[in-house]
């Protein structure tokens, strides 16, 4: 195998090309790309000087769905992101090497791409019993993470798991588990979820690589453009809550006409996605059209939320913009404890999105401060 | 010459787990399995709704989801007396075949294939040459020189990158790789198509469970609905939709899946008589037709086989407490009335007690405590699981489907039925599984059809919802096959909520440590007699683990005689 070379111009010109060619390929490549004469240069600077980026995707304290989830993707389908778009180095679910060949290419990565690569969490920490809970190689999970972070350039907390601890942080969570940001001191972009959809994690590396930068985030670290909405106000059922029709028992006459879930114990008023708009398999559907209600997997400390099909006290007759503070704090006031700590992320979470137009993405180190307060 | 290698992460897995051995003279010796990760889901799960169980209980496995749901699903209408729905027996069945189609393809395209298929070696492939062999295989559509050509052309641009990516450090090169240039531009172009094709079979949980991974599930039934009144129900355009997913379906895997398994294959029959390990085999069955409670309606039969002894089945009852129960005489767990007693899991308790070396380590100790799985056994024999358990159980049984099939893979392969007691066969048991499943899969779908044409459209059974029916005290179980084995969660429930909670997965059956016997595990004897062409490159201990499909991440320790570790192996 040959030595791994930083740009497609060192390859053609160690493959005997000219410099003419290579710029008649990239006058090519950029009128492929739709782009005019005068882009040339820009296309030829681009594959000078850029390689593909680097990413390392670490697993800890997880069961995989976020790495299948990925492997869902659609636009860009998974293999134009694996071989085109980014050069992923490490990864235990899917790289060819084992053992200490695996271990290498993340090591090599982090000394050679140092301060460059891109690094993505699955999973969340245990930091229980030393480390003993959840080891690689015969490394614990939280030393092998703390060295990884340290080099990146950003960092992406995959899922629930590393956003949030998850179901592995439910109580009495035996293995103290820990979310990723609470142990690094790195900004770090949550995409929770359990797991995140697919097409949504595809677009948050393609935002990276196609604006040069994170997408912009709320106060709890996600980016704003897929989980700035609750799952409620763009729901299709939305209509029939407002309307006050609703399923009241599994299979019911309510339930084949497609009314809304929230006396099932639907979630969908206090939980932040995307699913409503972007669904799920292509588009394929998502929980609420297939007849569950929303249970909430991309909340924090959904788990001890449960139980699941608990009927909601209900809020009726706020307007869309109104109706996520509204109905946490009723929740808050009413129902059980976990709720209302719920209610209080929730306001926290509500500030920013209110004043959108002026604030600037918060890192997710601010959570704490922000919660602290 | 003895020496003992350490592969940790063994990759192309899920999950976390290491695996200790010897090799002697280019053979393993001896050789241990140790699960490196543990969360304590069954302790999280005690006090909660057990209606609730299924989602906590799915989250076991993002890769098996779905069957993790059904189990628990089962394990609570077990408990509280509920049987579901016929047209919610269909949909569970054809998720889970959906589960088992998307799960299989993906194993053998990108869990296993790069054990066998050189990626770097189809560089040199001939593509008009390959659409001949392809063509010759199956009339699938994309075998076309330009196609071929189109594939080698993007991987070798990526190769010249010098980026490689998922390829980096692979073994490539090794001796052990047979296949010719050709037939590893198909394998890797159907690598492609695979990832592409898989996306959408799982479409078929989307549809009825609302996403996948994860699909929702409910006790009682299933959460959708049917009508052909409606837009916000399973209408007409969905029940199309599903259709046509199993159309494609049943062409990927007859034309691309199986015959590109039994062309690989044909270049590694020596591996018929390696990795056989266990001569027992478990199957708990599954696909119901006339409801979960008549285990003779299961298209995939129950059973049990001793001793490779296929001319007798023994019967399987997950609730006899004299048939299975888990040990963890070296397992990182403690039991309150004393370690060295096995518990069946109505009894089964979860406290860790980790007594291993702080990380980071060189080695566990393999004489003592070396795992946080505990060790399963069947009225205390060592059981594999997975594909080639189940194939097995319903050859034995007789089911014509299967054993049509088992006997034209030996027919073509030319081996004999002692084949598949091996590595090879444990690879082809899961394609032969696949095709049966897929054309099962068209039959529960046209039986759906039927039930929805003759006004049928019951979901859910509902007397039991509510809690306050409930009686004081109720316990259950609920067996499934997840697309690795034999899978169940047995539950107790007290006073509305659970009071002990525990699975037995597939992996804790083959992956676990051994006994207090000394008995060793499917993993750990499957690897014994594994030759080692290169301890530097022991791609031959991977084609052996990757062959029961972990469910959890591993890594491999070749120990010499006094278990003192001699060389811990650099891969470069």
């Amino acid at each position: 195998m040959s030595e791994p070379r930083e740009t497609l111009w060192e390859t053609m010109k160690a493959k005997g090309h000219s410099r003419r060619d290579f710029l008649q390929f990239c006058s090519f490549a950029a009128a492929a790309a739709g782009l005019g004469p005068q882009a040339t240069a820009a296309v030829a600077e681009a594959l000078e000087k850029k390689s593909r980026p680097p990413v390392l995707w670490l697993h800890f304290q997880e069961c995989t769905c976020c790495s299948e989830s990925f492997i869902r993707a659609s636009h860009p389908v998974v293999a134009d992101i694996l071989l085109d778009a980014i050069s992923l180095d490490y990864t235990e679910t899917l790289q060819a090497a084992a053992g200490h060949q695996a271990e290498k290419c993340r090591d090599d990565t982090m000394k050679k791409y140092a301060g460059k690569y891109i690094l993505l969490v699955e999973g969340s920490v245990p930091t229980g019993a030393d480390g003993a809970y959840c080891c690689v190689g015969g490394r614990s999970a939280q030393d092998i993470l703390k060295e990884a972070a340290a080099g990146a350039a950003a960092v992406i907390a995959w899922g629930n798991c590393a956003s949030y601890g998850c179901v592995q942080a439910a109580k009495p969570n035996p293995t103290d588990a820990t979310p990723i940001h609470k142990l690094i001191g790195k900004p770090v972009i949550n995409v929770p979820g359990c797991p995140p959809i697919a097409d949504v994690m595809a677009a948050v590396i393609v935002h990276l690589l196609l604006f040069g930068r994170g997408p912009e985030l709320d106060a709890q670290g996600r980016p704003r453009e897929f989980y700035g909405r609750r799952v409620h106000d763009t729901c299709y059922r939305r209509p029939y809550y407002d309307a006050g029709m609703f399923v009241d028992a599994w299979d019911d006459e309510g339930a084949r006409k497609g009314y809304c879930l929230f006396h099932m114990g639907c979630r969908g008023p206090v939980t932040y996605n995307a699913c409503a708009v972007t669904k799920w398999n292509q588009s394929t559907s998502y929980p609420i059209q297939s007849g569950h209600g929303c249970i909430g997997c991309s909340e924090n400390g959904f788990w001890d939320a449960s139980p699941f099909y608990r009927h909601q006290p209900m809020v009726q007759g706020f307007a869309i913009e109104r109706t996520a503070d509204a109905i946490g704090a009723a929740l808050g006031v009413g129902v059980a404890v976990g709720v209302a700590a719920h209610a209080v992320t929730t306001n926290i979470r509500k500030r920013p999105v209110i004043s959108e137009t002026v604030k600037e993405s918060a890192p997710a180190g601010q959570v704490e401060e922000e919660e602290a307060k | 010459m003895n020496k003992r290698i350490v592969i940790d992460p063994v990759t192309r897995i899920e999950g976390h787990l290491r695996i200790e051995a010897v090799v002697e003279n280019g053979v393993v010796k001896d050789a241990y399995s140790a699960g490196t990760m543990v969360r304590g889901i069954e302790k999280i799960l005690k006090g909660r709704d057990p209606r609730d169980a299924w989602a906590f209980t799915e989250r076991v496995c993002g890769v098996c989801t779905t069957v993790h749901a059904l189990a628990s699903c089962r394990a609570v209408e077990d408990a509280l007396g509920i049987t579901v729905p016929k047209n919610a027996e269909l949909v569970r069945n054809l998720m889970f075949c959906a589960q088992y189609l998307q799960d299989h393809v993906v194993h053998f395209y990108h869990l296993h294939a790069l054990d066998w298929v050189d990626v770097v070696s189809m560089l040199k492939a001939d593509p008009a040459a390959a659409s001949k062999i392809a063509q010759s295989l199956s009339p699938w559509p994309k075998s076309n020189p330009g196609h071929f050509a189109a594939v080698q052309q993007r991987l070798r641009k990526y190769v010249e990158s010098g980026q490689l990516g998922i390829f980096a450090n692979g073994y490539w090169g090794h001796k052990a790789y047979k296949l010719p240039p050709e037939v590893n531009l198909i394998a890797v172009s159907h690598y492609l198509d695979a990832l592409e094709w898989q996306k959408d079979i799982v479409k078929i949980h989307a549809i009825f469970g609302g996403k996948n991974p994860h699909p929702n599930y409910l006790v009682g039934g299933v959460p959708c609905s049917f009508s052909t009144e409606e837009v916000g129900a399973i209408n007409t355009e969905r029940l199309n939709h599903v259709a046509s997913l199993i159309k494609d379906a049943i062409a990927f895997v007859e034309q691309v899946y199986v015959p590109d398994l039994l062309a690989v294959a044909s270049f590694y029959k020596d591996w018929g008589a390696i990795g056989g390990g266990l001569e027992n085999y478990l199957a708990y069955g599954d696909l119901p037709t006339r409801g979960y409670g008549d285990v003779s309606s299961f298209l995939l039969p129950r059973g049990a086989i001793l001793g490779r002894n296929l001319n007798e089945v023994h019967e399987v009852n997950g609730k006899n407490e004299e048939e299975i129960r888990e040990y963890i005489s070296h397992s990182w767990y403690r039991y309150a009335g004393g370690d060295d007693k096995g518990l069946h899991p109505w009894k089964g308790e979860t406290e860790f007690a980790y007594t291993g070396p702080k990380p980071p380590y060189e080695q566990l100790d393999v004489e003592g405590r070396y795992s946080w799985l505990k060790t399963p056994r069947w009225k205390d024999h060592p059981m594999e699981v997975g594909p080639l358990a189940r194939m097995l159980v319903a050859y034995a049984k007789g089911n014509t489907d299967v054993k049509e099939l088992v006997g034209a893979v030996l027919k073509k392969l030319d081996v004999p039925v002692t084949a598949l007691f091996s590595t090879l066969g444990r690879t082809a048991a899961r394609g032969v599984e696949t095709q049966v499943v897929a054309h099962w899969m068209k039959g529960f779908f046209d039986e759906l059809i039927g039930n929805i044409r003759n006004g049928e459209l019951r979901t859910h059974t509902r007397h039991a919802w509510d809690p306050a029916t409930w009686p004081a005290e109720a316990q259950g179980v609920g067996l499934t096959e997840a697309p690795r084995g034999a899978l169940a969660h047995w539950i107790r429930i007290k006073d509305k909520a659970i009071d002990n909670y525990q699975l037995v997965v597939p992996s804790t059956w083959n992956a676990s440590p051994r006994d207090g016997k000394g008995q060793r595990s499917s993993y750990e004897a499957a690897l014994i007699g594994t030759p080692v062409a290169n301890v530097d490159q022991p791609v031959e201990i991977l084609r052996t683990i990757h062959s029961f499909d972990p469910c959890l991440a591993c890594a491999v320790h070749l120990y010499d005689p006094d278990g003192r570790q001699i060389h811990q192996v650099q891969f470069n």
